[in-house]
């Protein structure tokens, strides 16, 4: 008997493994693989043509350049800040296509969100550029209108690249506040207005509280989402938006200084990380709880 | 049946309607609630009783008519402003709070200050006999405790009149029974007025003072349980409240208060009219289960009743509630009549031949109507 069980475990061991494989494959070869060469790049420096030294000098070269600290530090703060933004627009939105739209009319809204998502990040910026360029749509329009007396530029502004932003994140925030809206009992509401509760009072103790897992979620994804992203500033912003991706991108590339890109690489992942647990801690949630709703 | 009298009324309903798109929830509703009174609102699903208890809450706004709650019109007043409480179907504790803090919201919107507001929710809790559940979550209550949460929750802020929207629904069928009579000692411990609805007929008639019954948006009949239990106003009472035995037929002869009823099968069954009976109208008699008698042979019956004869199709023990299910000789009608509580009878078999009658005043005849 021993025998046969051993046989039956050591058989649902393999299938578990078959399956897992797939998985397995990808999160070696493709994440940990690479981090690991980059990790080793990042600590090293050249010397000579071909000749390389363990150092931290790629991280000594961050930490004295004040270039490199003010784009860090930018990008953190424009993140954070397009990750409000977003939940303010997705919050009501995301209210609507749960709570108040019913069938047919909650599916449509949800598909107009989504719609935005069928061309590519780089067709939807350029539909930007072409809006808000100072021969574009918008500044013409408002030069028509006799609002402006000169069609104004008004693409690389920081209000442009957090508006690119916020629209390419919105999807993102939204999907995880409609499930966490879905899920509160109306009944739940109803007793707080029945209780004496007005809208303020429903919403803070009853609606954010319930949705709050939701709300993290949403806030993760489209934090490190417009952290890394690289096409939306440098299109938008251009020479000014100074985003971190684009030193990583100018070292990678432009300068082929791989240890260099790799050092910066590491210190992104670091502050997203970082970002992350303090928004945890901030919130009172747990990281579980959260990824099952994102 | 209920006061009439305004001054001792807390809940005044006047040809109250509501219409939704394609049909009529609450036709023309006039009724009023006396203070400190039980009062429930039985009716099947669908028949409106929720939308009636919704227009009464604020949830709803009627098409026409008027809600009185203790004197005050409450046309324009919204359902946060009502002096008026819900305990919800599914309660609808708050998940992400305490007990304490659960029972205490309402007094904090109304900005009753911090301790205070404690204090008030402890003292209700000790009330409901929560005393130390204070600092629980409302997942490690029993149903029991959630409901008595439920029912503070609301108390704690001295409404005029308590709704309660089916909340024994959810139990299970021990706790049910054990939730009847707590929250009758509630009620009478608080006084305050409670509207109940329910489509538990066995619920309305323990837990009220007075049940009105309703059917496609109307009452049927309003009254105390014993009178609809005893003397249905209508067809759908009779057969809606308590085990009933529904014989459909045509009058044969109408003497006096009392019809001649001929069943299927030319079977022959004396009760009593209610209303106005024409001979040869369709009718339909109603006999309570416990309102015949069962016995071997015609001997064992009271005597001056007429005798029918059946045989047992199906015997049902249920303790002092059991029943033998017959079918009648000559109509093959089958019936429930209830075995007697002494045991005489307890060793009935299936298929065994028996007789049994009744008393026709105890027998109702209505005249058939077209939807019963």
């Amino acid at each position: 008997m021993p025998d046969t069980t051993m046989t039956v475990n050591w058989r649902r061991r393999l299938v578990l493994a078959l399956l897992l494989a797939p998985a397995l494959l990808w999160l070696v070869g493709l994440i940990i693989l690479p981090h690991v060469d980059l990790a080793l790049l990042s600590f090293r420096e050249r010397v000579a043509p071909r000749e390389y030294v363990p150092s931290l000098a790629q991280y000594r070269t961050f930490f004295a350049e004040p270039l490199y600290w003010h784009v860090f530090v930018r990008t953190a703060l424009l993140s954070a800040l397009a990750t409000a933004l977003t939940l303010a627009v997705a919050f009501p939105i995301a209210w609507v296509i749960a709570k108040v739209a019913r069938g047919r009319a909650s599916a449509l809204l949800f598909m107009v969100c989504l719609i935005p998502f069928w061309v590519s990040e780089t067709v939807r910026t350029l539909g930007w550029m072409i809006l808000l360029r100072e021969s574009g749509v918008l500044p013409s329009l408002l030069t028509h209108l006799g609002i402006t007396a000169q069609p104004v530029e008004l693409l690389y502004h920081d209000a442009t690249i957090l508006v690119g932003l916020v629209y390419t994140s919105l999807l993102f925030m939204v999907v995880p506040l409609v499930g966490s809206f879905e899920s509160l009992d109306n009944e739940l509401i109803e007793a707080a207005y029945d209780l004496g509760g007005k809208g303020g009072a429903i919403l803070r103790e009853i609606v954010i509280p319930h949705a709050a897992p939701g709300i993290t979620a949403g806030c993760i994804v489209v934090f490190m989402l417009t952290l890394g992203n690289y096409l939306t500033p440098t299109l938008l912003g251009g020479k000014n938006s100074q985003w971190f991706t684009e030193q990583l991108y100018t070292q990678f590339i432009t300068r082929f200084n791989w240890e260099q890109g790799a050092a910066l690489g590491f210190l992104l992942l670091g502050l997203s990380t970082a970002m992350v647990w303090l928004g945890l801690k901030l919130s009172g949630q747990r990281f579980s709880d959260v990824m099952r709703r994102a | 049946m209920v006061p009439a009298s305004p001054a001792a009324a807390d809940l005044e309903v006047r040809a109250l309607s509501k219409r939704f798109a394609d049909h009529a929830a609450v036709r023309d509703l006039t009724f009023s609630v006396a203070r400190g009174s039980f009062f429930s609102i039985l009716g099947p699903s669908g028949c409106g009783k929720t939308t009636l208890l919704r227009m009464i809450a604020g949830f709803i706004r009627p098409d026409s008519g008027e809600i009185t709650i203790g004197g005050r019109s409450m046309a324009a007043v919204a359902p946060n402003k009502r002096p008026v409480n819900m305990v919800f179907q599914h309660l609808a504790l708050f998940p992400m709070m305490s007990v304490a803090q659960n029972v205490a919201f309402g007094l904090a919107r109304r900005g009753v200050g911090k301790a205070e507001r404690l204090r008030r929710a402890q003292a209700m809790l000790e009330r409901v006999g929560l005393a130390g559940s204070g600092d629980k979550r409302t997942d490690e209550l029993s149903g029991g405790q959630r409901q008595r949460v439920a029912i503070a929750r609301s108390m704690v802020l001295e409404p005029t009149l308590l709704l309660l929207d089916e909340p024994l629904g959810a139990l299970d069928l021990k706790l049910r029974e054990h939730m009847k009579i707590e929250l009758k000692q509630l009620q009478s411990a608080f006084g305050t007025t409670f509207v109940y609805i329910t489509h538990d007929q066995s619920e309305a008639l323990v837990l009220s003072d007075h049940v009105g019954v309703m059917n496609h948006g109307r009452f049927e009949q309003l009254g105390t349980p014993q009178e609809l239990y005893f003397a249905p106003a209508t067809s759908f009472v009779a057969g809606f409240v308590g085990a009933n035995n529904r014989l459909t037929g045509s009058a044969l002869a109408v003497a006096g208060d009392l019809v001649d009823v001929a069943a299927a099968g030319g079977w022959v069954i004396r009760a009593r009219a209610h209303g106005t009976i024409v001979t040869g109208a369709p009718v339909a008699v109603y006999v309570r289960p416990e309102a015949a008698t069962l016995a071997r042979a015609a001997t064992g019956l009271p005597q001056g009743q007429g005798v029918h004869a059946a045989r047992i199709v199906s015997l049902l023990f249920d303790g002092a509630n059991s029943v033998a299910l017959l079918r009648e000789a000559s109509s093959g009608l089958e019936l429930r009549i209830a075995l007697p509580q002494t045991g005489a009878l307890a060793d009935l078999k299936m298929g065994e031949r028996v007789c049994f009658s009744f008393d026709p005043e105890r027998a109702i005849c209505f005249a058939a109507e077209a939807n019963a």
